[in-house]
Parts: C-alpha cells; structure tokens; sequence
C-alpha cells in the first residue's frame, strides 16, 4: 500500500479495498520503523492521525467521501496546527503549541485528509539543505549520506521514503522544488497569492508561497486543488476560482513551446545532471513539445537582489519572537533589554541570525535605497525578462538545482555556497511565478529534477507537461531501495 | 519680543470604528486585559493583516473636511522597534505614501482674526497597547487590548507660533474630528492625544531652531502648559550658552516640566519598509465622491450660514456649532418656533446647556426635546408666561413632569394680562404704601422700580411686566 | 561592503540579538561576504526602474467594519511563558 500514489490509494478507498485506518495504520508504522533514521518528522501524530482516519472511514461510509478523505498526508512544521506543537525547525518554537490553524491545514481537514504528523525544515525555512533544523538534519532516503535538500527537506525525505505519500511544503527561494528534485519526487511551488499564507509562519512575506509535494503531478494536482483558493484572512491572497487540476492532466503537449533560457545550462551546473535534463527536454520533443531557445538576462541578479529581500523582510516578521507572548523566553531577564536579545539569541539558530542581521542592516539608515531599494527594482527587471520569454513560449524549463544532493555538512560552512545552490530557483520566486520539479533521472543514486515555469496561474499547464512526462517515463514510479 | 516660538503639532486621534485596522476585535474601551487582542493583535506566527474599511473612510472624510489632498495610492509601511507594547515589533504605518496629504485648518485667534494652519499630512496606522507599571513583583503588565486600535496621526505643519496658538488648533481639530465621527475625542481615554514638535529662534532668524518632541500629552492643559515649559526652557538654555538637544521628551504633569527621554530614543532606527502583507491601497474617484457627498456641513460653514441666515452673532454661531449635535439641536428648535432664531439661541446656550452641564449630560440625551423648547417659548412669546416664569416652566419639563402647557396649567404660573385684574393689584399696593407714594411724586423716580417689585411679588409673578409697567406709570402720576 | 565585529555588534542590538563576543568576527566575515555577493547587483543599471514589491498588481482588499473576533485569552495565554492577572509580564518598564 505504502508505494501506491495519492490517486491510487483514493481509488482503493473508494473501492473499499482497504479502510483509511488500515491505510494510516500502514504509514504510521513505517514512520516509527523509518523515521530514526531520516530524521523527516519533528512530530508525529499518532492518535489524532487515527482519529481523523476513523472519522474518514465513517464520512465515507455516509457517502460524504471526496477524493482525498482518508488519505495520509504530512504537514510541513511551518504551518499552525491548532492544539500541535508548530516548531517551525526552531528552539524558539519547540514548546509551541498553535492556538488556530493555517487555512492549507484547515482546506485538507475539510477535504478529510488525514495528518500523519509535522515535518522537518531548515529553521524558519531559511537553508537550503535541512541542516538548520534546530531537530537535526533529515538524511536523503537515495543516499543517508547525503542531504534532502531544503527548507521542505523533511517534506520531501518523507514522500521519497513512502512515509506518507503526499506533504505540504512552502518555497520561497526553492524550498518546495529544490528538495523535490534532491529527494527524487514531484513539486509545486504555485503562484504567489494562490494558496493561502493565513497560518503559515512568515519567512519573507512577498515570496513565501504554499503548494504540495508528492511522487506524482497527478498527485500535486489533487493537492494543489484542495489547498489553493481565495482567503479573505489574506491580503495577498488572488481572488479568482481554482481550476480543475486533475481534469487538465491529460492535455496533448502537441504544439506546446518549451523555453531553454541559455543562462540556465551555464557555468556551475554539473555536467550529469545537465545531460539529465537533455534527456527529459528529448522526451518533451517526442511528446509533441516545441523547444526554443530564450533568454533571462538578469538571472544572475536573482541570488544578490534574493539576499537582500528575504533578510530584510524576515527581520522584521521575526521581530515578533520576543519571548512575551509564546515561544522561548531565557531564563531570570535582569531587564528588558537582556529579556530581549537572550530569549532571542538562546531561540536563533546560526544561519537565522545572519538573515536577521544582514536584514537589518539592509533596512538600516543610510543604507535601504542601496540595498532594499535597489534589490526591488532588480525584482522588476527579473520580472520582466520572464514576461518577455512567456511573449515566446508557454513554459521554461531548465535544471531545478545546479547539482544533485550533496553530502551531509558538506557547506554548512560556506552560506555563500549554500545560497548559489537556489540559483534557478530563486528568480520564480522574485517574479511570484509558479514553478515545478520532477524527476528526470539519477547521478549515480542520487535523483535530478528538471524544473518547469509557467506564467501567472498557469498551474494547470505545469501540472499537464509533467504529467505528460510521467506518462511516458518511470523515473517518478522508482524507490529508494531501503524504503521500496 | 526677541524670542519667536515654532511649534507643530502631531495629533493621534483614535479613529471610532467597531473593529481593529487590521484584525476583527472589538475596540471598545475599558474590557478586561487582553481580552480583545486576538490572534492578529498579538503578532502569533502565521497571521496576516486585513484593512477595515471604515478606518479607510474615516481617514478620507478628514482628508476632505480639511481640504487636503487624497491619495489614489497609498503604502502601508512597518516602522521597526522592540517593545513590550508593540506585538509584533513593527507598528504598520504610512510612511513615504500617506493617505492624505497637504490640507489645513483655519483657527480664530483672540481679537477677531484667524489663522490657516497647514496640515502636512495625515497618516492612518496602528495603536500600541500599554504597559502597566504597577508592581508585579519588579514586571511590568502587558495588555494588548488597544494594540491595533486604528488612528489617523495628523500632522501640522510648523506654523503654529504660542503654546495658545496650539491650543486652539488643537481644540479646533478635536472639534472637528468629534463634529465628522471619526473620533469619540475622549482624551481621558487617550482617544485624542498630541506630540509636540517645539523649537525657538530669535525673532527674523529664517533657520529654524533644533526642536525638541514632547510626547504624549492627553489634555489641552498639558499641550499649554508643556510648550509654555519647553519654550521658557529652550530660551534660558541658550541664553545661557547651551544648544538644545534634538531629542524627545516627556511632560510631567506632576512636576510641570518636560524630561529628556534621551537614552531610549537614541539607538532607534525604525527601518521603515513597505509592508509586504498588505498591498498598495487604492482610492478611486468614485469613493471620493460619495464620501464628499455623505460629508455633513462642515462647522466653519454652518457657522457662516448661521451668521446669515439667523442674524447671530459671530461668538453665538460658533458656540452653535461646535457639535452636531448643538447645530441640529439649535436648527431643530428654530424650525418648530417657527422664528426667534435670537431668543432660541438664548435658550438653548444658556438655560438648555447649563441643564446639561450641571447633569453632565450630552446634548443628544437631553430630556427636553427642540419641539418642547419651542412649545415652551411659543407662551413666551404669545405673553402666556414671563421669561422669568419660563425658566421655572423648563425646569420643570426637564424633570420630566409634562408638557409646557400642562405645567402652566397646573402651576397656575399663566400670566395675568387682564388690565383690570392688573390694575385692582397695582391700586392695592398704591393703598399699602403711601408713604412711597408721596416720596416718588415729589421726584424719587427710583421707586418706581420699587413699585414695580411690589406688583410683581403680590401677583407671585404672573402679572405681564409690560402692563404692569403701563399701568403704574399712569396710576402712579395721578 | 565589508563588516568588522563592532558594526555586527551595533547590527545586533538594533535586531536585539546577543551575540557572544567570541562568535562577532565570525559573523562578521559571513556577513561580509552576503554583502559581497549581494554587491554584484551593482552591475544592473537599474535609474529609472520601478521598485517592485509585490509580486502581483492588485491592490489591497477591505474588510467590513465587523466584531468577528472572540475573547480567547484564556486560550492564547496558556502558551505565553509569563502571564498575571491577565497580563502578559516583562521586566519592569522604565519610561
């Protein structure tokens, strides 16, 4: 059952072959065999996991079943689960228990999901290998050497390992497509303001975007339908219907035009992985897909304007983590000041701290038209250069990550290494695009993704090319040998 | 005057909406701590703000009530600072983009001339909550309940010249606010507050001279008495060789005096950046237009209409005007009489307001409505009753015993203008003092007054004065 | 832009950060060379461009004027690490 994907085991539901109990039991149980070892979740939750699956099997029972009731799924631990511990990777966060829930939290309740626990993520979701976790780094389930990727990293070790076969994530500089493409599974980062940020805890507000990982398209289109829609809770939110992803799966790619933006198979990007993505932009030809050749020219400022937009905003949306009203508070404050930056320092990890600083100090007086201000007209021109590729073609595509998973605390100690690892990513972000991941093949064991861009709310579009893919090739269908 | 005074004021005034500015807490005053600070209030991870509408009117209506211009487009900015009150650590404000800008307010000054003060700039954003500073064992107490509290931060520009000069800015804008209901102008309940841009330079000096902020003041008083301090302070501090400080201080109503708050303030750098939760907001012209056409008739308008229309004073059309309330009050009263707009002004700024006054009552509650204070001064009018009668008639109506005809009625209080029924009191008066008598007819003119009392007083006041003035004087001639 | 220990220290306390002193010059080369790499944006000519904020053209939405928010105090203090009499408790607050 634990190899089946989210569509099939919907079938089985809805055929009776098996309860939603049995099927949570199935994963729960290989949770507790696997997770020591992956590290992948921070918290499991067992009884309410059982609980919810025995009121799906009843709702079932009543004919109120809807095609993900009684499906396992897995909760990336930087969204607020009402009553469970939400930790957000951090020790500022380990004893905190969330008073509400996240409205991607509440659209999967209501659906009938059934949550298997929290998962793993870089501390505040900033990293881009998992290490961060105040928890630990999560191991990929291909290699245990090598990292999962990151800030979804715990998301992604999960599905790859068949400890629940879907999860959320959340991306803002990739951190739903990165680990997709290093755990070998099936990613979308949607469009900024598609699915709903009420809930989710804030690393940099104007990039931050919700979506689904899973094995398959097919999967993240079940996902993505039930998580996305307009949320008045959310100002940033788009306010306009969610299609039916799953009936625009099977769209022939005939007359579809591919773009191949010549800075994405540049200098840094590994050569295997590069032949990889050949193969997978080979296979799109033979689907009908018409490739072009595009370009996105100030790709290379993507990385710079990144790190002064994300610092800027999460020192201020961390700013809130004071030890006064939850979260970690030191122990005997002499005063304010020492109540402050201790519970602060003492709640922080390493890689928090230099985003807050290099924030701050981007904000600071003197130096925001140089560094805020500048970044956000380089957002424009990166912006731009995509609106002017999608004149030419329907989608982008191009490597998600430069190189496949690298080994455990192999960069912890360069964050400037760490961050060039985002380099195709960050851009969708910068523009509010949606972007996918999906595996196209391996070096060595090790899994490389291709990553796919559409224009504004062309999610449908992205789903459908994959899916597409995944119909002709099996590179999705493999498991790691331990967790088969 | 060698020294000339700079002030600018920026006035907070708490914008009277049901709801937070960005989150649906109530803001009613007074509830248990923390008890209306949900989870948007206290900054918990994941919550996002959404605008209230009506704080977005309400900032329009005053943009308008002041001629100022109104942004089509305006940010909401984050203003970054840690403390205990402030949830979040960023108060969402306007920064670069207010809402409105570039307007004024014309103030009366003493001796009949006025004044166009400039309004920079008005500002919608978020209230902090309060620290509680009594001892929990060496804490401070949080409530948040206030946090998120919509105000509209008004800014003059530094044209004020007096700490009276600001004064009556300032109550001519509390006025107005209260007047458009964007406020409840509650100053106790720090609804209405002021921060106090304050600088000297000697007179003709075209620099301005380093200003000092004084923070917070919640009365009119303070306002007055915390520049009068500062200015005599800044002024001795120079005079003596010194330079003043840039920097914010804080009044002491205790003491009297401003104190430097120099340490907290100087490491602050708020790094203001547009924030990213919430998007640019956009007022089109059709929103505009109908908040021009919901506006009431502004104060400084009705004011010249009641100048015209009524035949009133200057001094009575602005005591008219003050509030609504007393406009359409006043108005109402008018309409009912039917005319007499001189003898309804008399009535309703001087018996109706002091009523009000001694009951502390608002206008809106007053147990006499217009059209019983014009029933009223209809029998003043038709000589049913004496003005002087009348008032014992409205207190009467205010304590709730009937209407005014009723009351004369059953008083017995109608006035005698039977000439005859006049006369018979008059020559039995004449009878009873003859030696007054005497006295007036060799020339003691004064007793004629005298007379007058005796009548008055013998028909327990009801005799028509008129009459009994006629009466005597022919009866006492012969 | 390059960072010493002393302008991270400044950094810090403005981000209310307490940062042993031992651990100042490590942050300051990492941040030192954030700044580098983000110094590269200096390559872009960017007079004239319009700062780009959010990543869609909307604008902001408004809600009703509406009390839709209960009283859960009792809830949300259960999670703070110091509350009396319903207040949530911090050093004393010197004005």
């Amino acid at each position: 059952m634990h190899d089946q994907t989210i569509a099939r085991l919907s079938a089985g539901l809805a055929a009776g072959e098996f309860s939603s109990e049995e099927l949570t039991r199935v994963f729960l149980d290989r949770i507790e065999r696997f997770n020591p070892g992956l590290n992948a979740f921070i918290t499991v939750t067992e009884e309410s996991a059982l609980a919810q699956a025995r009121a799906a099997d009843q709702r079932r029972r009543r004919g109120e079943a809807g095609p993900l009731t009684g499906v396992p799924i897995a909760q990336k631990d930087i969204f607020c689960t009402d009553g469970v511990r939400t930790s957000c990777g951090s020790r500022m966060l380990d004893r905190f228990i969330a008073p509400y829930n996240a409205t991607v939290v509440e659209k999967l309740n209501a659906a009938g999901a059934v949550m298997l626990g929290k998962t793993n993520m870089d501390e505040f979701a900033m990293g881009s290998s998992n290490e961060t976790s105040f928890y630990g780094p999560v191991r990929n389930p291909w290699d245990l050497d090598a990292v999962p990727g990151g800030s979804s990293g715990g998301s992604a070790a999960a599905v790859a390992a068949r400890l629940t076969p879907g999860a959320t994530g959340t991306d803002t500089g990739g951190s739903i497509r990165q680990p997709a493409a290093l755990c070998g599974i099936t990613g979308i980062k949607p469009t900024y303001g598609r699915v709903s940020r009420w809930g989710m805890i804030a690393y940099a507000s104007s990039l931050d975007q919700g979506g689904p990982m899973a094995r398959t398209a097919e999967d993240c289109a079940w996902l993505l339908g039930t998580m996305a829609g307009f949320d008045p809770r959310d100002s940033t939110s788009a306010d306009r219907p969610v299609p039916d992803y799953a009936a625009a799966l099977d769209r022939p790619l005939e007359g579809l035009k591919i773009g191949l933006p010549e800075e994405y198979f540049g200098e840094g990007l590994d050569s295997a992985v590069a032949r990889a993505v050949d193969a997978a932009i080979a296979e799109y030809r033979t689907l009908g897909a018409k490739i072009l050749e595009v370009s996105l020219p100030n790709s290379r400022l993507a990385v710079p304007a990144y790190y002064v937009i994300a610092p800027a905003e999460c020192s201020s949306n961390l700013a809130r983590f004071d030890g006064v009203r939850y979260g970690h508070r030191c122990e005997q404050p002499k005063d304010l000041l020492d109540l402050y930056t201790r519970s602060r320092a003492e709640g922080f990890g390493a890689e928090v701290t230099r985003r807050i600083l290099v924030g701050t100090f981007a904000l600071s007086a003197g130096y925001y038209d140089a560094y805020y201000l500048k970044a956000q007209q380089i957002r424009r021109l990166i912006s731009d250069d995509f609106q002017r590729a999608f004149e030419q073609v329907d989608l982008i595509a191009g490597p998600t990550s430069p190189t496949v998973a690298f080994n455990l605390g192999e960069k912890t100690d360069d964050p400037i290494t760490m961050y060039l690892s985002d380099i195709y990513t960050i851009a969708v972000n910068l523009a509010g695009l949606p972007g996918l991941s999906l595996p196209v093949g391996f070096v060595g064991q090790r899994p490389a993704g291709l990553q796919l861009i559409g224009n504004y709310f062309a999610e449908d579009r992205l789903l459908n090319a994959a899916h597409r893919y995944q119909q002709a090739t099996d590179w999705h269908a493999r498991a790691p040998v331990a967790f088969a | 005057m060698e020294w000339e005074t700079v002030i600018g004021l920026e006035i907070h005034a708490q914008l009277a909406t049901n709801s937070k500015i960005f989150s649906g807490a109530s803001t009613a005053y007074g509830a248990q701590p923390n008890t209306q600070a949900c989870a948007i209030d206290l900054g918990l991870p994941g919550v996002l703000p959404v605008l209230n509408c009506e704080a977005a009117r309400m900032a329009v209506i005053f943009g308008l009530a002041v001629d100022a211009g109104i942004a089509r487009r305006s940010v909401f900015a984050r203003k970054n600072y840690f403390y205990p009150d402030l949830p979040k650590g960023y108060q969402i404000s306007q920064y670069e983009l207010p809402i409105v800008h570039r307007g004024q307010l014309t103030i009366d000054l003493e001796g009949g001339a006025t004044k166009v003060i400039g309004i920079t700039r008005a500002h919608l954003e978020e209230d902090a909550g309060k620290s509680l500073h009594e001892d929990f064992q060496g804490s401070s107490g949080i409530d948040l309940n206030r946090a998120g509290t919509p105000l509209l931060e008004i800014v003059s520009e530094p044209d004020l010249r007096s700490a009276k000069e600001a004064v009556t800015y300032m109550k001519k804008l509390h006025q107005l606010v209260v007047y458009l209901g964007i406020c409840d102008g509650n100053m106790q309940e720090g609804s209405f507050r002021c921060d106090a841009n304050v600088s000297v330079r000697r007179q003709g000096d075209p620099k301005l001279g380093t200003r000092a902020e004084i923070k917070n003041l919640n009365s009119f008083r303070f306002v007055e008495r915390a520049i009068e301090f500062e200015i005599e302070r800044q002024i001795e501090l120079i005079e003596s060789g010194g330079k003043v400080a840039q920097e914010t201080r804080l009044y002491d109503p205790d003491q009297g005096e401003t104190r430097s708050m120099r340490g907290k303030e100087e490491a602050n750098d708020y790094r203001y950046f547009p924030d990213p939760d919430l998007l640019p907001l956009l007022i089109d012209e059709a929103f505009i237009a109908t908040v021009r056409d919901s506006l009431p008739e502004l104060p400084d308008a009705k004011k010249q209409r009641f100048i015209t229309q009524y035949g009133l004073s200057s001094y009575d059309a602005a005591v008219l005007t003050t509030s609504r309330a007393l406009g359409d009050y006043y108005e109402a009263t008018v309409a009912a009489l039917g005319g007499e707009p001189k003898l309804c002004a008399n009535w309703v700024m001087g018996d109706l307001s002091a009523l009000l006054n001694k009951d502390n009552r608002d206008i809106a509650d007053s147990p006499v409505s217009p059209a019983q204070l014009a029933g009223l001064l209809r029998r003043i009018q038709d000589r049913t009753i004496s003005g002087k009668i009348a008032k014992d008639v409205f207190e009467a109506l205010w304590a709730g015993e009937g209407e005014t005809d009723a009351i004369i009625e059953r008083r017995g209080l109608k006035q005698i203008t039977d000439t005859s029924a006049i006369e018979q009191v008059i020559d039995e008066v004449i009878a009873a003092n003859p030696e007054q008598l005497a006295q007036y007819r060799a020339g003691k003119d004064k007793l004629f007054a005298f007379f007058v009392g005796q009548v008055m007083k013998a028909s327990k006041g009801k005799a028509n004065p008129q009459q009994v003035n006629e009466s005597l004087e022919r009866k006492l001639k012969n | 832009m390059s960072l010493g220990p002393a302008e991270v220290a400044k950094i810090a306390l403005l981000a209310r950060l307490a940062i042993r002193e031992q651990d100042a010059p490590a942050y300051a080369r990492d941040l030192s060379a954030i700044l580098e790499l983000v110094a590269r944006m200096n390559a872009a000519d960017t007079a004239g461009v319009a700062p780009m904020a959010h990543p869609l053209d909307m604008a902001q939405r408004l809600r009703a004027d509406e009390v839709s928010e209960p009283d859960q105090r009792e809830r949300f203090q259960t999670i703070a690490p110091r509350v009396e009499a319903g207040l949530y408790l911090v050093p004393k607050v010197i004005e």
